[in-house]
């Protein structure tokens, strides 16, 4: 009896986990499309990396029966996706950065021709942009 | 079962739209980004189908495509920060585009 | 001299019995006895590797595990919770009401591997991104003016500092004196 209860409570917790990571999931994707430029849409994407992406996999996890195999392999996804999700948003933030694409700054959105406190001095593909890298930031 | 339809279909949905986003540009980064998001839901849909044909073993082809979405966004973003998959040929290109390739090319 | 050297052989041992469960977990097989020898081969292989390549230090396989890490990931847990609905929020609502922002916050943690920690946590929380890494500062892009909250993300660093000071206890004095600015 007790069992059966388990399972059945087991079920929905898995039905609602499924259910609020398929919405966090759509909502990343939606914001991916709907945000003005590319700084705000990177803050999109993350919402599918982490809340998103953690729901469905618990949902799993839920329902993987309690085979512990199982279970490590979607642990270990879980953690791969929790180190490398941020890293990947992180490279392509700075590469944008310095390809030199400026951000939508303030209420209004305006765009900042000169973006604040970029350093000019450094950084090695900076120098490249001269010789063909414009087509990242003009549009 | 049903919930796992669900969720498919969800995933599905967010690709589309985030392979709409990849179309749509405008810039380089955007399309980077969008490809990066796809991989993130790529995993998902692997593991899901899994669990939807009874096939566990999709989550070892959803863990192999982790890590190889990792990879394939920073190989992406060093090709088009360098030019080149590897830095120290920058400079060996850049001079022979230039034209100063010290007579290499007659030997 | 004789101290690096046991603090070398600890540590390729405990990548190396690490590496091993991980193949034991991944693979699956525990009683196929051509496999398993495959399996410490491989391992002790990758081990052999990483001590080659010189990478074999304290970033790479840490020796003491500390469970502040573990309380700090649970608090990161929830604000990711948080922040993940202010965005999405900001998603659905017909109206955006966007203003991003830009700001510098100062990274005091002294170790590399607690200054990636700090970045990766703030890219982590979705709402802010870091962008670049300036010496001492790091550079935040933020989605709305809520988000752009430099208080609560320098708390978020001073728990760092915390954690890291427990990690390297023989920097706690300069993380100390860091981490109450």
């Amino acid at each position: 009896m007790m069992g059966e209860r388990m399972d059945s409570f087991i079920h929905y917790a898995s039905l609602f986990l499924f259910a609020a990571g398929s919405f966090f999931v759509i909502t990343g994707a939606l914001g991916l499309l709907r945000f003005p430029d590319f700084y705000t849409r990177m803050h999109a994407s993350g919402v599918t990396d982490t809340l998103g992406a953690d729901l469905i996999l618990w949902g799993m996890i839920l329902q993987a029966d309690g085979d512990w195999l199982l279970i490590a392999k979607l642990l270990i996804i879980m953690l791969f996706l929790m180190f490398t999700s941020p890293v990947s948003t992180h490279s392509i933030a700075h590469a944008a950065w310095v390809g030199g694409l400026n951000p939508l700054l303030g209420k209004d959105l305006k765009h900042s021709d000169i973006a604040p406190d970029r350093d000019e001095t450094k950084s090695a593909p900076e120098a490249q942009s001269a010789d063909g890298q414009h087509e990242g930031g003009t549009e | 079962m049903i919930m796992y339809v669900a969720a498919t279909i969800a995933v599905i949905v967010a690709i589309v739209i985030a392979l709409a986003r990849a179309i749509l540009g405008p810039s380089l980064y955007d399309r980077v980004l969008a490809g990066n998001a796809v991989g993130t839901k790529t995993i998902l849909l692997l593991g899901l189908m899994g669990f939807l044909t009874g096939r566990p073993e999709f989550l070892d082809i959803a863990l192999l495509y982790a890590l190889m979405n990792f990879i394939a966004t920073i190989a992406i973003l060093k090709f088009f920060g360098y030019r080149t998959m590897s830095p120290q040929m920058r400079d060996i290109s850049s001079r022979l585009r230039n034209g100063h390739n010290d007579g290499g090319a007659d030997g | 001299m004789v101290k690096f050297l046991i603090s070398i052989a600890g540590r390729f041992i405990v990548l190396s019995l690490a590496l091993m469960v991980i193949w034991l977990l991944l693979s699956g097989y525990f009683d196929k006895t051509t496999l398993l020898v495959f399996g410490v081969f491989s391992a002790l292989l990758c081990a052999w590797l990483t001590l080659h390549m010189g990478i074999l230090d304290d970033d790479s396989v840490p020796l003491s595990v500390m469970p502040g890490i573990f309380f700090y990931w649970l608090w990161l847990f929830i604000e990711i919770g948080k922040s993940n609905f202010i965005v999405a929020m900001q998603v659905w609502s017909p109206k955006m009401s966007l203003s991003p922002q830009m700001i510098r916050v100062k990274a005091h943690q002294i170790s590399d591997s607690g200054k990636a920690t700090y970045a990766n946590s703030i890219t982590l929380t979705p709402g802010t991104v870091s962008v670049d890494l300036l010496g001492e500062d790091i550079l935040i892009h933020a989605l709305t003016e809520d988000l752009a909250d430099v208080s609560a993300i320098e708390d978020m660093g001073r728990k760092v500092c915390r954690v890291e000071s427990t990690m390297h206890p023989n920097l706690k004095t300069k993380a100390k004196e860091g981490g109450g600015a």
